[in-house]
């Protein structure tokens, strides 16, 4: 009696569909990732158990390390609308292009003086240049309170949202500085804000 | 490499020998291991990098606020030293309610003594804790942050960041933590 011959079936998949979903994910996410942006002073963050997720858009941040203070605020339209604050406020008049500039610039560390000059520098030179940060003091002259000031004022013109606050500072930052940024905010009446920190767990 | 041998055999004799037709073919599936792998890295290395933050909110600075009086019986006071030390008292600086005591952060620190405290005081009065922090200039922004950390963890909502007194700060020198 003959066997019953049972066709071999290849077990060969095609892959090319496959391979084109997988590559067509990995464009869109490497489209939609935000490069990472380089601190201009390391802040090493402390940790705490209690943590809550920040808003990518309405959001400021001062980043605080070696006693120096960075003014950053997302998106391109609140920045050009907190600068225009700031020229009227301190009477600089910038040009458009610097004002472009300015819209991507990431980090605040000038003072306002010298800002005109940092933006007309290439981003290359101007990695080379040490910030020294934007001056903080108790007296009406404190520019880190018109920053946040006209940044909040922008967010509400822009978006008619309150601008969300979160200092990140560096866990061997001296208690004064932090201080100092607290009578800042609270000046204006920001007794909200976040603490940037990373995630541990309770040692029980 | 993936492929199992389905030829089958193939005929034998006879005839015309004809050039074998290689396969266009590619096997792709190390490409989309690959392009997986990738996909997983970037999705991790951007979820991952999203700042999360802890929330603190400070009291109203407003001068004309109606201050309400706060029982000494009913309030510690935190003294943030060096060296991620502590310092913490019941009560008015000038009459502790219990003598000032140094401990360190965690588990066996200002955490056990939150607890008893905090149950004391409920016990007592039916009211919650009020706890007042007092950063001194020597401690550092992460004191702080633990600081709130342990409020969270013990639940305590009732505290405040206050500035520190001199005869704190002395109480502080007294027992080498400033």
């Amino acid at each position: 009696m003959a066997r019953v011959k049972v066709p071999r079936k290849s077990t060969a998949i095609d892959m090319t569909a496959m391979c084109d979903v997988a590559f067509l994910l990995l464009t869109f996410f490497i489209l939609s990732a935000k490069p990472k942006t380089e601190d201009p002073v390391h802040a090493d963050i402390p940790a705490s158990t209690t943590i809550q997720a920040l808003p990518e858009n309405d959001f400021s941040s001062l980043l605080v390390a070696q006693g120096k203070v960075f003014f950053s605020v997302e998106g391109a339209e609140i920045r050009v609308e907190t600068l225009k604050g700031m020229a009227d406020q301190y009477k600089i008049s910038f040009t458009p292009e610097e004002i472009k500039a300015f819209s991507s610039l990431e980090n605040v560390g000038v003072s306002i003086t010298y800002l005109k000059q940092y933006l007309n520098m290439t981003p290359k030179e101007r990695s080379t240049v040490a910030q020294p940060g934007v001056p903080v003091d108790t007296t009406d002259n404190n520019e880190l309170f018109w920053w946040v000031k006209n940044a909040r004022k922008a967010d509400k013109l822009v978006h008619n949202k309150e601008l969300r606050i979160a200092i990140k500072g560096d866990s061997k930052e001296e208690y004064p500085t932090i201080a100092k940024i607290i009578k800042t905010l609270q000046k204006q009446k920001v007794n909200k804000f976040g603490l940037i920190t990373s995630l541990k767990t309770v040692t029980k | 490499m993936a492929e199992l041998d389905t030829s089958g055999g193939g005929k034998k004799g006879g005839g015309k020998v004809r050039s074998k037709k290689a396969s266009t073919r590619v096997d792709l599936t190390a490409m989309v291991d690959l392009a997986f792998l990738l996909i997983t890295f970037f999705i991790l290395t951007t979820t991952l990098q999203k700042p999360k933050a802890m929330d603190l909110t400070m009291p109203d600075k407003d001068d004309n606020h109606n201050q309400l009086p706060v029982p000494e019986t009913r309030t510690m006071t935190v003294l943030l030293g060096k060296n991620n030390k502590v310092e913490w008292y019941m009560g008015l600086p000038t009459k502790p309610l219990t003598a000032p005591t140094v401990t360190g952060f965690g588990k066996t620190g200002i955490r056990e003594s939150l607890f008893e405290k905090g149950k004391e005081v409920m016990a007592r009065s039916g009211k919650e804790m009020i706890v007042l922090i007092k950063p001194s200039d020597k401690s550092t922004y992460s004191d702080m942050v633990s600081m709130m950390d342990e409020l969270n963890i013990v639940g305590n909502q009732q505290r405040a960041i206050v500035d520190i007194s001199p005869m704190e700060v002395d109480l502080l020198k007294r027992d080498n933590i400033y």
